[in-house]
């Protein structure tokens, strides 16, 4: 019973009807007003059995707890860092959640993370303020490399199924690649000229998130810059 | 004396050509621009944002501001002189009234989503082309939207109901009614709702039928522009 009014990649504006029945389920940019499925963003249909998913081509980023983020320390207080991670107000981190070591009252904060530092950190609680903690495996304060700032929406597409899209990145250009939920990305390579072409991957992907056949593209994308054939997976 | 004959030929329920595009201001967290016959309405979304000053915040949802202008080249070519007017005061206000019901304001509390809307030529139907860019650009911002919103000009000349007046057809000679419509085009539901002029019950009736026509022709333009920018 039912009907599904869309097919997989069509893409779809807020009101379209996608489909008709209590059978199907709304995700992403979808919502179910009674029997009907609505999308609520612009995007792509994905469909999986009963689940009609809008994958949203844009969105402004909403922090949300267990979030890795990437972040630039603007402000530094007697008991909290403030980070800019592109949201509307700047997140906290405070004495307690920045490092497992222990901080002394009156400490410097400075010494431990300095103004315009980046971090990556994790989001602990979105109530009405946003805080973030660095105890967590793999958050720490980012040293070298660059920070690249690209549309939120795309994360996903950066990081791949299961990470296969970063995970080959990073190997044919041997950089390191951390993507923040919030669109932040960071990378760092020893031979600039990889780095390069990994900053350029990530871009060809952020512009055409939407299209088929984009791992191979940037398969061969990275083959032909960086003048080697890769075999990876 | 009756109206029989359109000044540009349409037929009584036919639309001015409508050309409407998204992302045409790339540093916009959203932006649109839609064009119907002349009138030429570019509209850009910023947000969300921190609201000052502090007082008009609201802890509960966020708030959604909207400017209206005409550019100074915009109409005859008398210049239009800048800076807000009660007039374009009062079309921001309606502006907002329009767009809210598509939004969920409760996800932002405590902000700001600055909506800005310049007409680069005008030839009547203004607000209506400002409102229906206006949810284009919301859309391509990503705000999550019940329904895009789409608005229309309908006039009612002697005892003629046409769509989409132009500014001829407004400045008629025997007076008439000016009706300027909003609505979701899924469900119908009226966002905005203002006239000019008088009008008998039942031509309003018959206005809002052929309104709910012309905005679902119109949100078709305003999906195909969504379409046009991403099958490249």
């Amino acid at each position: 019973m039912g009907e599904l009014h869309v097919k997989e990649r069509d893409i779809v504006v807020p009101g379209e009807v996608l489909a008709t029945g209590m059978d199907f389920l709304p995700a992403g940019g979808a919502y179910r007003d009674k029997e009907l499925i609505i999308a609520s963003q612009v995007g792509l249909i994905a469909v999986s059995g009963r689940l009609v998913k809008v994958v949203a081509l844009n969105w402004k980023y909403l922090p949300k707890k267990g979030d890795t983020v990437i972040g630039q320390v603007v402000e530094i207080t007697q008991n909290n860092w403030f980070v800019d991670i592109g949201y509307m107000n700047d997140a906290a981190i405070s004495l307690k959640e920045g490092t497992i070591e222990y901080i002394p009252r009156g400490a410097d904060l400075s010494q431990y993370y300095n103004y315009g530092d980046y971090v990556v950190a994790s989001v602990c609680n979105m109530s009405r303020l946003l805080d973030l903690t660095m105890k967590g495996p793999g958050l720490r304060k980012l040293t070298g490399g660059r920070i690249i700032k690209i549309n939120p929406a795309k994360v996903p597409r950066i990081i791949g199924k299961e990470g296969s899209m970063i995970t080959m990145i990073k190997q044919a250009t041997d950089c390191k690649i951390i993507a923040g939920q919030n669109g932040y990305v960071w990378m760092s390579g020893l031979d600039p000229e990889k780095e390069r072409v990994a900053v350029e991957a990530i871009r060809l992907i952020e512009r055409k998130a939407h299209i088929q056949g984009l791992t191979e593209e940037v398969k061969s994308f990275m083959e032909k810059e960086l003048g080697v054939k890769n075999d990876i997976q | 004396m009756t109206y029989n004959k359109r000044s540009d030929g349409r037929k009584f329920d036919e639309l001015r050509p409508i050309k409407a595009e998204v992302g045409v201001i790339p540093r916009a967290e959203g932006s649109a621009r839609f064009q119907i016959g002349k009138t030429v309405a570019v509209a850009a979304v910023y947000g969300p944002r921190p609201l000052f000053p502090k007082f008009l915040k609201n802890n509960e949802r966020g708030v959604l501001r909207c400017y209206y202008n005409m550019l100074s080249f915009s109409g005859s070519g008398e210049r239009v002189r800048p800076g807000p007017s009660r007039r374009s005061k009062e079309i921001g206000l309606v502006t907002e009234k329009a767009l809210a019901p598509a939004l969920d304001l409760t996800a932002f509390p405590g902000s700001t989503i600055d909506v800005f809307i310049e007409l680069v030529q005008t030839d009547a139907g203004t607000r209506c082309a400002g409102i229906t860019a206006a949810a284009m650009a919301l859309a391509d911002a990503g705000f999550p939207m019940k329904d895009l919103v789409s608005a229309i000009a309908v006039g009612r000349i002697d005892d003629k109901i046409v769509i989409d007046v132009d500014k001829s057809e407004e400045d008629y000679e025997g007076g008439m009614a000016d009706i300027s419509i909003a609505m979701m085009p899924r469900t119908g539901q009226v966002t905005m709702l203002q006239m000019d002029g008088y009008l008998k019950r039942d031509e309003l009736r018959e206005v809002l039928k052929t309104a709910q026509k012309a905005c679902a022709e119109i949100y078709k333009n305003q999906k195909e522009a969504f379409e046009a920018r991403y099958t490249k």
